[in-house]
């Protein structure tokens, strides 16, 4: 069960070739801007079609390059949240939400909007347009429309990297309670480290549109696999270092 | 009078049939030139456009080319329902749409090209079809432009005149829209006819598009 990923793909002369597999965890792809992770999130989604390979969720095979196997977008079950967050203009909370909600009856439909929508802080908001309300209500509005219709995994392609920190880090304790609630692959994107390291129960470290290592954030932080990894984790790194040893000198001088 | 009350009532029918034509069959065209790519993709463009910078004599000679009697279609249609299009006022639809249609394809077409195509990305994500997603994203987010493509399309059926003369004639009392009606009296040496008939045809432009504006306005 979960999500394997197997795939290459070639765009504009880069290559991407990338194959981990993640259970019921939260996973972020951490590398710099560029080296595939958001390729990686379109070619699972099925907005873009690999040149090889295969993905499969909980079993079910949404892709495969032998067999010829391809299933839309429609056709999977993803929640999906780019950064631009990608909410409908001109359709308010409420109709934004439920319009994640496709296939299910009436009443399904309008009970689950407002179990999600008290749950996600959202009463009040129903009937404002996107342009109306804060950064922080705007996340959760994309996170409650890719949720309410309860997708097998979610795709989150730096969905908080518009915040400020404080909500920032708000946004990413929302998301493992979140996570706790609704226990599905979720596959997070960043280059932050300090966001890797704070939501990730596993990291799938991107060098190039190659995997240049997969473990805990410990293992990455304290065991670099290689030197592409060590200047990766480098800056948190340095950064706990100086606060150690200010706390040292404080405690010492 | 009569020549003014029928060519006026004439003009506005021939306008609104016309304009109903050219946005459901601009509202396919534009979505398949903005989002999909197939061969003779611009062959299409340029045959669409044409009647655009074509003098009206010309399209019309094209009409007449395929729907005439002889004409290449016609001559079929003719043939099973001894029934020709051409003298009618049907044709004067049809010479209406064939000039107005290339303002709805190209202000529609940029308006449809223009809707994120992040939104669209989300819509399929969410599990809606290709189709809803036109419908409810897509068409809804261009609706200025489609609105806007409408009314110059409505604007230019009703001032059509070249084309209509080539293929429906100027027939009193059955195909002289006002335009033509216009061209006749002013032809015929009956002035002031032909100035009440432009009077009155350029207030109903001029509210027209007045009312245009204020609902566009209103309506985004």
């Amino acid at each position: 069960m979960g999500l394997s990923v197997s795939i290459k793909k070639k765009v504009n002369g880069f290559i991407l070739d990338a194959r981990w597999e993640i259970g019921d965890e939260l996973a972020v792809l951490f590398g710099y801007s560029g080296s595939g992770k958001s390729l990686t999130l379109q070619l699972i989604a099925g907005l873009m079609k690999p040149n090889h390979g295969s993905i499969g969720l909980n079993g079910k095979t949404l892709f495969d390059s032998e067999s010829g196997s391809n299933l839309a977008p429609q056709e999977r079950s993803f929640g999906y949240v780019i950064q631009n967050l990608a909410l409908f203009p001109h359709m308010t909370v409420h109709e934004n939400i439920l319009y994640g909600a496709h296939g299910l009856s009436r009443t399904e439909r309008d009970q689950r909007a407002g179990v999600i929508i008290d749950r996600f802080q959202l009463a009040g908001l129903e009937k404002k347009y996107p342009a109306e309300i804060s950064g922080g209500q705007k996340q959760r509005v994309a996170l409650a429309r890719a949720l309410i219709r309860r997708p097998a995994a979610l795709l989150l392609d730096e969905p908080f990297s518009a915040l400020d920190n404080p909500l920032r880090v708000e946004m990413q304790n929302f998301l493992k309670e979140i996570h706790r609630e609704f226990p599905i692959p979720i596959v997070f994107v960043t280059h932050d480290v300090f966001e890797a390291f704070a939501i990730a129960d596993k990291i799938i470290v991107y060098v190039n549109g190659k995997i240049a290592q997969i473990g805990t954030p410990a293992e990455v932080f304290t065991r670099p696999a290689n030197s592409d990894v060590e200047l990766l984790v480098r800056t948190r790194n340095r950064l706990l270092q100086s606060v150690e040893s200010a706390q040292y000198d404080a405690t010492y001088e | 009078m009569d020549t003014l009350l029928f060519s006026l009532k004439l003009s506005l029918q021939v306008a609104t049939v016309a304009t109903v034509f050219v946005v459901i069959i601009g509202l396919c065209t534009s979505y398949l030139l903005a989002r999909r790519n197939f061969p003779g993709k611009e062959l299409l463009d340029i045959l669409l456009t044409l009647p655009l910078v074509l003098p009206p004599t010309v399209t019309g000679y094209y009409l007449i080319v395929l729907f005439g009697r002889n004409g290449l279609l016609g001559r079929h249609l003719y043939a099973w329902t001894g029934w020709s299009i051409m003298f009618t006022w049907y044709a004067a639809v049809l010479a209406s749409f064939v000039v107005a249609l290339p303002l709805m394809v190209k202000t529609t077409r940029a308006a449809l090209e223009s809707v994120d195509e992040e939104l669209i990305r989300a819509s399929y994500t969410l599990g809606h079809s290709e189709f809803r997603t036109a419908m409810k994203v897509i068409f809804p987010l261009a609706k200025r432009g489609i609105f806007a493509g409408t009314v110059l399309s409505f604007a230019r059926a009703m001032g059509e005149f070249g084309a209509t003369l080539m293929v429906a004639g100027n027939i009193p009392g059955r195909t002289n829209t006002m335009p033509l009606a216009i061209y006749s009296a002013a032809a015929s040496g009956d002035r002031p006819q032909a100035v009440i008939m432009v009077v009155i045809f350029t207030l109903i432009s001029g509210i027209f598009l007045y009312a245009a504006n204020k609902l566009t306005r209103r309506l985004i």
